[in-house]
């Protein structure tokens, strides 16, 4: 593995410039060496490090009896890591990629996300199902997926999409101690893997020792006055480099990193709204009937009238992740779409 | 096992492998006593009020219903080996198990009538009835049981005790992904696991022999290395025996058994099922397995007239306590209908 790893400390901070991969490694280790009961097991996650490097050199640090690689059974070992949860252990399981979901789904929706309701409260399922997302390599339409809203529509599970190195560490503390299951969705693009194009903002700098991000906060990741981008993973990146190239045209861009879809930061979505009165929402998973019509639903529920022009919406167009790359860029929510939706919001 | 006494009553089960006392043997039939006693009652207060005619959703235990009368020497000879710190996870029809497990009758009868004093407080009913204390669970899909089994069985083993757990589906499961990715993992990590297959011969509908490529599921064991056995006759002695085998290896950390049962499911898939694909139906009942081991045991000397009248007294008092306690329990409070989502 050669994930970049630039030690070069913030002035006067204790923190290093980490990859988001890197960072997530290392809450998972602090949390390993803290907490016996956390083991991690997945496909390809020991001697691999795992394929989007969600596991690199835990084995070595812990040996092969706390990072554990499965068969390509995952039904199997994601239902182990539920019975473990139920004993008293604090598993992280990871499916390889979230498009895989449709092999093991009874577990996750049916056990994993049910087992506290069905039992009025008296069992805990304290796991955390780790998985990659996203798209815009060229992986086609079975391992481009983001699926965040599916997880996210099916209730009994936190899910938490986090955008950046320093997010990726806490909120993966966070959720390794939460007593509920935790979906935590990665997106290839921001793990700042060596083979992969990456956004800068993939190396970032990362608070060391105990860092704990307080899932279903959303964070203003940059500020603005006159129209509010909601949005998570990749695509806060993208608004990021949005809202700095209008910035020189005199439009103001907020840009909302949620964070986590479940639970959804609903105040600080009408918060930033409320200032702006204009919202665009970019989601890389699918349009319909997820986390953008959630995001509008929660602003209209509250106050219509907020809003001083329509709402823009720029997701994938419900069709599958086309594999050709033209295409796949033609439905994904990259600057050149964003930045027109934008326009769009401020002077419609 | 050549050591052991053999008292009066005693018999070798399972061709003299394995030594079976009087007071064991009685023990087996109060289990499955007690067990079908608590199944005649939900049979009696389930149809009690869904007239008229037959309306599902209607009465005190609303919903699908799945009785286990005539699976009771599994329950028996299985959970003769286990306490209450071992994991059983079950089937949509669970109450067998749940009772042979040792389940407090008024917290499992409360959830059955979705009471607020009920197990999972009335969330749940009869397929998801969750027990802390004996480390009971059960799922209403089919097979999907067996993963989480893994899991109890991992964690025991890693907190070094000889804790095992009990995966139980019926032999539909078989033929499903969850069954065989569970033994494969089970058998590669060494879980202390021992799989139960409860073959009914009935998949609702459809029988085993129109969707099973394999006589027994024994054979599909070896296909994963494990030791694996099929019991004809739903003979609960051989049960046992077989049972007694499994759990001693993985007590001793040597990995997963199977075990089917051919056992009998005496009524329908669920209440309301008319049965009307069961070419045999009027000769069911005759090999209900209760009255038969009642015979067993009392040509053994094991059991009189008035020990069969005491162990139904018995077993009624409590199951009638359970049926009571859950009727007059407060139903949950519509209010928090939303409660219990997270922790």
């Amino acid at each position: 593995m050669t994930i970049t790893d630039t030690t070069t400390p913030a002035a006067g901070a204790t923190s290093r410039r980490l990859t988001t991969a890197k960072a997530m490694v290392d809450a998972i280790a602090q949390e390993m060496e803290r907490d016996p009961s956390v083991v991690y097991l997945g496909e390809d996650v020991g001697a691999y490090g795992g394929i989007f490097s969600s596991t690199t050199g835990l084995l070595d640090r812990f040996g092969p009896d706390r990072v554990l690689d499965t068969p390509i059974s995952e039904t199997a070992f994601i239902g182990l890591g539920i019975g473990a949860a139920v004993e008293g252990m604090r598993p992280i399981v990871e499916l390889m990629f979230a498009d895989f979901m449709g092999v093991c789904l009874d577990q996750i929706y049916n056990h994993m996300a049910k087992i506290h309701f069905e039992s009025g409260g008296n069992v805990t399922v304290p796991m955390v199902l780790t998985t990659a997302v996203g798209g815009g390599y060229s992986d086609g339409a079975q391992h481009s997926q983001c699926l965040w809203g599916t997880f996210a529509h099916l209730p009994g599970m936190k899910v938490v999409v986090p955008s950046n190195p320093a997010d990726a560490k806490g909120l993966m503390t966070a959720a390794i101690r939460d007593d509920n299951p935790v979906v935590y969705m990665f997106h290839k693009g921001v793990m700042g893997l060596p083979w992969m194009a990456k956004n800068p903002r993939a190396t970032a700098a990362v608070p060391d020792g105990e860092h704990v991000v307080p899932i279903g906060k959303a964070a203003v990741a940059r500020e603005g006055s006159d129209v509010t981008v909601v949005t998570v993973s990749l695509s806060v990146h993208h608004a990021l480099d949005v809202a700095e190239k209008l910035a020189g045209e005199d439009i103001s861009v907020e840009v909302l990193d949620l964070r986590s879809l479940v639970p959804l930061d609903r105040e600080a979505i009408l918060a930033s709204v409320a200032k702006t009165g204009r919202l665009v929402v970019v989601d890389e998973d699918y349009l319909s009937f997820g986390m953008s019509g959630e995001v509008v639903a929660t602003v209209t529920d509250h106050d219509p009238t907020m809003l001083k022009a329509p709402v823009q919406r720029v997701a994938a167009p419900d069709v599958p992740i086309p594999y050709s790359h033209v295409l796949e860029y033609a439905v994904l929510p990259r600057p050149e779409r964003i930045e027109a939706a934008v326009r769009q919001a401020v002077t419609g | 096992m050549t050591t052991e006494t053999e008292s009066p009553g005693s018999v070798r089960a399972d061709s003299g492998q394995q030594h079976l006392d009087g007071a064991t043997r009685v023990g087996l039939y109060e289990t499955m006593v007690l067990c079908r006693t608590f199944e005649e009652a939900i049979l009696r207060e389930y149809h009690a009020d869904k007239g008229p005619g037959f309306d599902i959703g209607k009465g005190l235990i609303p919903g699908e219903m799945h009785l286990s009368a005539g699976q009771e020497p599994v329950a028996a000879g299985v959970c003769a080996h286990l306490t209450t710190d071992d994991a059983l996870t079950a089937t949509h029809r669970p109450h067998h198990l749940a009772i042979a497990h040792g389940m407090g009758l008024r917290a499992m009868a409360a959830e059955i009538f979705g009471r607020e004093t009920g197990l999972g407080r009335g969330r749940g009913g009869h397929m998801h009835l969750f027990d802390p204390a004996t480390h009971f669970s059960c799922s209403g899909i089919v097979a999907e049981g067996y993963p989480p089994a893994l899991g109890q069985a991992f964690a025991f083993k890693r907190q070094g005790t000889d804790r095992i757990a009990v995966a139980v589906a019926g032999e539909g499961a078989s033929n499903s992904g969850a069954f065989h990715e569970s033994i494969n993992l089970a058998a590669m990590w060494t879980l202390p696991v021992v799989f139960v297959v409860e073959d009914n011969d009935w998949a609702i509908s459809v029988p085993r022999d129109a969707a099973t490529a394999v006589k027994s599921n024994a054979t599909r064991a070896v296909a994963y290395d494990i030791p694996g056995e099929r019991i004809e006759g739903n003979d609960v002695e051989a049960t046992w025996a077989a049972a007694k085998r499994a759990v001693a290896r993985a007590r001793a950390g040597e990995g997963p058994s199977l075990i089917e049962v051919h056992t009998l499911r005496l009524w329908g898939h669920f209440e309301g099922d008319a049965q009307g694909y069961r070419p045999e139906l009027a000769e069911v009942p005759s090999y209900d397995p209760i009255p038969r081991y009642e015979q067993i045991l009392r040509a053994a000397g094991l059991l009189d007239d008035d020990a069969v009248a005491r162990a139904a007294a018995t077993a009624k008092e409590k199951v009638e306590d359970a049926v009571d306690f859950a009727k007059n329990s407060p139903l949950p409070d519509p209010a928090s209908a939303t409660s219990y989502v997270f922790a």
